[in-house]
């Protein structure tokens, strides 16, 4: 088994068609959430506030330094991310084409380094 | 091609796909079976090649692989997996045997690769090809490909992409993802996107794996019959056997000029065999309706006695399963033959498709055959400067030139 990072990204905008849409994708997510803890594909898993609501350190110098905001300025930024357990890439590609259509959000996925 | 290289092609797929399966791990497999490779390069010539090439080759290549972890200290702990796995492997079960190569294909032409690190996988390690030839076919540097072909091995071992014959479920979808590829190495061959016309090694190596393609599906009755697979060696077939009478003097020879005595024979007939077998279980696709357009033009003695409407009926069949602006291109050529020109041009002057060279060329030909020979000439200096192969341009700069004046 491999674990694979799961990462959605929101591009700049709303994905949602209307209010009711997104009330119907949260839904969805939850019960995708709830799926994939069942079948014991779930490791961890959540949504993140707003990008401006982040803060990098950079400890690389001397000094650290902490700065506003993320880390880097593009339109697309991390939305929220799972964590799963999957036998192959096909099997976690299939829990991320599900985990996607949930969400109405692209899914990047990546597994972890094995060691 | 000297015949211990061609055996090496043939039987290249078949060995990495059984190490691959034992091992699980396809650096190691492609370097054991390049050993066995060498080892038998040595003997072969004065020893005789055996009965069983691929079954030599594999067990020479096993021991080369076995060799090697067991050399490789710090890779103890995989010693102990793979001795773990072939001691777990099930005796070969004796029904019919799974083909050991289909599950490389899908690997090799994973949706998760790009199609142009598909492309190379799929020469390197199921055409036995080396980069340097693969490079060489691609007209890119040596060090470029291998590391397009090593990086692309190493996403396969990190992901995780399996060794497995897709569920009946996603089959259709990835099997089509194996075809393009080999469509793309064939037309890479045939269109000759970066300089020359025809590289026929390409052709010639497609029209191999998609043999073998053709070979390991039939071989494995559980798949059911997969038409396409058929729709497309006959496809890549009727199109290669034209090729001697597609260029003359390093010029590109139009279908309705060329010398159709120059026409290989053998290819049609095959060609021809393919598609009305393929197509009697109607369940058409794309390449079945491709080849049996083809067919429609190597069933014409000469050009005169081609028959247009049904080129257009299979056209139309064509844009229903595969719709895009170059089919419906292609099709308004037909509508030409059969409503004229005039017809025609009105089909494709709407088309999207003004960074396309043949759309430009086509609508020169269209203009000029309706005398509007202004429009006309600067159509096809749009089309030369588009034009992919030395041998197109040629051949538009001479219709350009031929156009009369005013």
């Amino acid at each position: 088994m491999t674990q694979y990072l799961l990462a959605v990204h929101h591009a700049e905008g709303t994905p949602y068609a209307s209010d009711e849409d997104m009330h119907q994708a949260f839904a969805d997510t939850d019960a995708f959430n709830r799926e994939i803890i069942a079948d014991g594909s779930w490791v961890f898993g959540g949504g993140l506030t707003e990008p401006s609501d982040a803060t990098v350190v950079d400890a690389t110098r001397a000094e650290p330094v902490v700065t506003d905001g993320p880390f880097a300025e593009t339109k697309e930024q991390l939305g929220g991310f799972w964590v799963v357990e999957a036998p192959d890439l096909d099997a976690a590609l299939e829990i991320a084409r599900r985990g996607s259509a949930a969400c109405r959000q692209p899914v990047e996925v990546r597994p972890f380094q094995s060691e | 091609m000297t015949d211990l290289a061609s055996v090496f092609r043939a039987e290249h797929g078949r060995v990495v796909a059984g190490l691959a399966r034992r091992f699980g791990d396809l650096d190691l497999a492609e370097d054991a079976t390049g050993e066995a490779l060498l080892v038998a390069a040595e003997r072969w010539p004065t020893e005789g090649v055996p009965p069983n090439p691929g079954g030599w080759l594999t067990t020479v290549a096993a021991h080369k692989a076995l060799d090697r972890i067991r050399r490789e200290k710090r890779r103890q702990d995989k010693y102990a997996e793979a001795v773990m796995l072939t001691a777990d492997t099930p005796p070969e079960p004796t029904g019919p045997v799974e083909d050991d190569r289909l599950r490389l294909v899908f690997t090799c032409c994973h949706p998760a690769l790009a199609p142009e690190n598909r492309v190379a996988l799929t020469l390197r390690l199921l055409g036995g090809l080396t980069v340097a030839e693969i490079a060489a076919a691609f007209l890119v540097p040596e060090t470029t490909m291998a590391q397009r072909i090593t990086r692309s091995k190493h996403k396969i071992k990190v992901t995780g992409i399996p060794y497995r014959i897709p569920s009946a479920e996603d089959l259709p979808a990835r099997l089509g993802a194996v075809l393009a590829v080999l469509y793309l190495i064939f037309n890479e061959g045939y269109l000759g996107s970066s300089g020359q016309a025809q590289r026929s090694e390409l052709t010639a190596e497609a029209i191999r794996l998609a043999r073998q393609l053709r070979e390991m599906v039939t071989g494995t009755p559980s798949l059911g019959r997969l038409p396409e697979v058929d729709g497309l060696l006959a496809l890549m077939l009727l199109i290669e056997s034209r090729s001697r009478a597609r260029v003359s003097d390093g010029t590109l020879v139009p279908l309705d000029e060329q010398d159709r005595t120059l026409w290989d024979a053998a290819m049609i007939d095959e060609g021809h065999r393919l598609v009305r077998a393929c197509l009697a279980l109607n369940r058409p696709g794309p390449y079945q309706v491709q080849a049996a357009i083809n067919a429609v033009h190597t069933d014409a003695l000469d050009a005169s006695m081609t028959d247009w409407r049904q080129v257009v009926a299979l056209f139309d069949q064509l844009l229903v399963l595969s719709p895009s602006p170059v089919v419906a291109l292609n099709r308004a050529v037909a509508v030409a033959e059969v409503d004229g020109p005039d017809v025609a041009l009105g089909l494709v002057e709407p088309l999207e498709l003004t960074s396309y060279h043949a759309w430009h060329a086509t609508r020169a030909d269209l203009l000029r055959r309706l005398r509007r020979y202004d429009e006309a000439s600067a159509a096809y200096d749009r089309a030369i400067e588009l034009a992919g192969s030395e041998e197109e341009r040629s051949f538009l700069l001479g219709r350009r030139d031929a156009l009369p004046r005013g």
